[in-house]
């Protein structure tokens, strides 16, 4: 049982403490300017360039097959650094590692992991949130090419993605959860069109929504078997509730920090309130970054993922929400139009109760899957 | 990096919750049973978990905070009715003051609100002290240690004596500086978030059993979405204190002495908060019953309390974390 670093983690921390001192670009907080994705690019380039990115996958698609806990190396030193965080794609490629066939995995992989191929999810639709099984979406086989009609909304970064990981129904007439198969889409075609949704901060545009008008998909870009797609939604969805594969924690605690310069440079101008939830800030994101190393390190006896990434969920929303407090009670609302930055970290904050599956979503699956609780 | 619990450690796991799970109490009423009070406390003075922090070599003690950790989290959640926690803060602090190892009946006596160790002032509140002789204070920079007189056997927690001591004579028995004191507040906390860890468990499986059984409107109100969702969250409340815990107790052996109190301070904010919330939310779900002596909910809420208070709640704790914090920003 041991938080320190081993002789071999010491020497990459300390690799990579060296490199960000030259290499941390200024981009501002995702949640507070569009040019945070535009500059996202060229950050994930640089990471992978350097060889900081995808260090726990395996080398043929560009990792570096080291064990997972090196994330949270990257995660602390990027805080440290006032760096952005790492792009969060593990839940796509553990998704695509599991579910597709090695023609699949090797062609789509590599350009996920080395930042070339950008990629964004199509699984919501207006009519299918909480009830993902629900979609309508349909993809109908014509020749060597599936057909694809339907909308998808809450995709977020659409109008900077090369490809859509979409689920669509290719089969009416099984169980909803059955008939349905995910596809990469090409987005850069005509039967597909995105329009960007304004987030509450009514500045960035995050979230969109997709039209697909007779977008054609060859069907050999399938991932899985046909009628498999809920189990990868499935796998994709339950990494994605995890900070570990989101690399969230260097976000709220590079906040925590800059917040804390701020009360510390002048003391004088915050209240026992302020100072208070900057405190709980500090504390819940200390939390998160030692919840994250016994989570990675269960995951040394092998990778599983279960019900418990919805307690992750949930705790890395509490911390998020607690962060965005603490950011508009010390920063402000910034009402003479000065800096809105805290504000829009904490309005930010609401979304985390929502995306990757709600919090009462996640409270049914720990009800049933880990507590037991009879179903009605 | 690598915090799974070593095979050893893991052992050490089981051998506390068999203990607890045989001679714990099952019902308030069993706190009465004399023969079983007995049995508990002969078995935990067999197992030599008391002097887990005396020193062995040199100034070294016997088991890591850790260790201390496993054992403090199982008997919190088998609701241990017998000394563990006063006597071995006790042992921390004699080994930390350079003092020679004291018995196994000494205890520490703390500030009224249990969040200091007692100044001497005349007198302190004995910190789980059933059946000790004496009790350990500071006055000044020195450790002094005074016998107990006859305690009062009423007790806020039903599980461990919290009483008020007068004491009358005492004699110096080693040296505190203050980094030695700040390492014993970061054990300190550190044992008492595991102990809190432990009492969510306990109480959580307390409701979460009973909501499997209890029935209205013709079915279990374990399934009712408004009782799921107040146990989901106790649980996740649960696996948040249980992170921040364990990093607090190797906080205590491998950092700085004001890194590892930053640290427990950190934990025990959270800790005593969740698990306020958690033995409150155990009440709720037992409904009535819950708010009857004979069901064992007010016992687990009873121990949370001092526990949370013990050595700073929430309040003192944060303060801490600020500190520490703004003094490096």
């Amino acid at each position: 049982m041991n938080f320190a670093d081993s002789p071999d983690e010491a020497a990459f921390r300390s690799k990579l403490r060296d490199w960000l001192k030259n290499n941390t670009p200024k981009l501002p907080p995702s949640s507070t300017s569009d040019e945070y994705w535009e500059g996202q690019a060229g950050w994930h380039q640089s990471l992978y360039d350097a060889g900081f990115f995808g260090l726990s996958w395996s080398k043929e698609i560009g990792g570096h097959d080291l064990p997972v806990v090196y994330e949270v190396i990257v995660d602390d030193e990027l805080a440290a650094a006032g760096a952005p965080p790492r792009p969060s794609l593990g839940y796509l490629v553990l998704g695509i590692q599991q579910h597709g066939n090695d023609d699949i995995r090797s062609r789509f992989l590599p350009g996920i992991v080395n930042g070339k191929d950008r990629w964004c999810q199509g699984f919501s639709e207006p009519e299918a949130g909480s009830d993902l099984a629900s979609l309508r979406t349909k993809a109908v086989r014509d020749g060597d090419d599936y057909v694809i009609t339907g909308h998808k909304i809450w995709t977020s970064y659409s109008d900077q993605a090369d490809w859509c990981l979409v689920l669509a129904r290719t089969d009416h007439d099984v169980p909803k959860h059955r008939g349905i198969s995910a596809f990469r889409v090409d987005m850069r075609q005509p039967g597909v069109q995105q329009r960007p949704l304004k987030m509450i901060n009514g500045i960035t545009r995050e979230f969109g929504q997709l039209t697909f008008d007779q977008a054609r998909v060859p069907a050999a870009d399938m991932i899985g078997e046909p009628g498999e797609g809920w189990k990868l939604a499935m796998t994709v969805v339950s990494h994605e509730r995890e900070p570990q594969e989101l690399g969230y924690v260097s976000r709220y605690r590079k906040t925590v920090k800059e917040l804390a310069h701020r009360v510390a440079d002048a003391p004088e101008r915050f209240d026992r309130e302020q100072t208070t939830a900057l405190a709980w800030a500090m504390v819940e994101s200390e939390m998160l970054r030692q919840h994250v190393c016994r989570r990675l390190s269960d995951r040394l006896d092998g990778l599983v993922h279960g019900p418990a990434g919805s307690v992750d969920k949930l705790l890395m929303t509490e911390v998020e929400q607690s962060v965005g407090h603490a950011a508009v009670s010390i920063g402000g609302a910034s009402y003479d139009g000065d800096d809105p930055t805290w504000l829009n970290v904490y309005l930010y904050s609401r979304a985390q109760s929502v995306m990757g599956g709600t919090a009462q979503i996640q409270r049914n699956l720990i009800a049933s899957r880990i507590l037991g609780l009879p179903a009605k | 990096m690598d915090v799974r619990l070593s095979a050893e450690q893991r052992s050490l796991r089981e051998s506390a919750a068999q203990l607890v799970d045989r001679l714990g109490p099952r019902s308030v009423a069993d706190l009465d049973d004399i023969d079983r009070r007995t049995r508990i406390e002969a078995a935990i003075a067999a197992a030599g978990w008391r002097e887990l922090r005396c020193a062995d070599k040199g100034d070294e003690p016997l088991a890591s905070t850790v260790e201390v950790a496993i054992v403090a989290e199982e008997l919190g959640r088998g609701l241990a009715d017998t000394a563990f926690i006063g006597p071995t803060l006790a042992a921390e602090l004699r080994r930390l003051a350079g003092a020679d190892v004291g018995t196994s009946t000494e205890v520490v006596l703390l500030s009224a609100d249990l969040a200091a160790l007692s100044d001497g002032e005349g007198s302190g509140i004995v910190m789980d002290g059933e059946g000790a002789s004496t009790g350990l204070l500071q006055v000044r920079d020195r450790l002094v240690s005074s016998p107990l007189p006859g305690l009062d056997r009423d007790s806020v927690d039903l599980t461990r004596l919290v009483a008020l001591a007068v004491v009358t004579r005492a004699s110096v028995v080693g040296d505190l500086t203050a980094d030695r004191l700040t390492q014993w507040n970061a054990f300190g906390l550190a044992i008492a978030c595991a102990d809190l860890v432990g009492v969510m468990r306990g109480t959580i499986e307390l409701a979460r059993s009973y909501a499997c059984t209890r029935e209205q409107y013709g079915a279990a109100i374990g399934s009712f979405q408004a009782v799921q969702h107040l146990l989901a969250d106790a649980h996740v409340a649960l696996e948040g204190s249980r992170s921040t815990a364990l990093h607090a107790a190797w906080a205590v052996d491998n950092l700085a002495p004001d890194d590892a109190l930053a640290a427990a301070a950190g934990a025990k904010a959270y800790c005593a908060r969740a698990a306020m919330s958690v033995c409150e939310t155990s009440i709720q779900v037992h409904g009535g019953i819950g708010n009857t002596w004979e069901c064992l909910a007010h016992v687990y809420l009873r121990r949370a309390l001092v526990s949370a208070d013990l050595l700073g709640n929430v309040g003192p704790s944060l303060q801490r974390v600020l500190d520490h914090r703004l003094g490096a920003a």
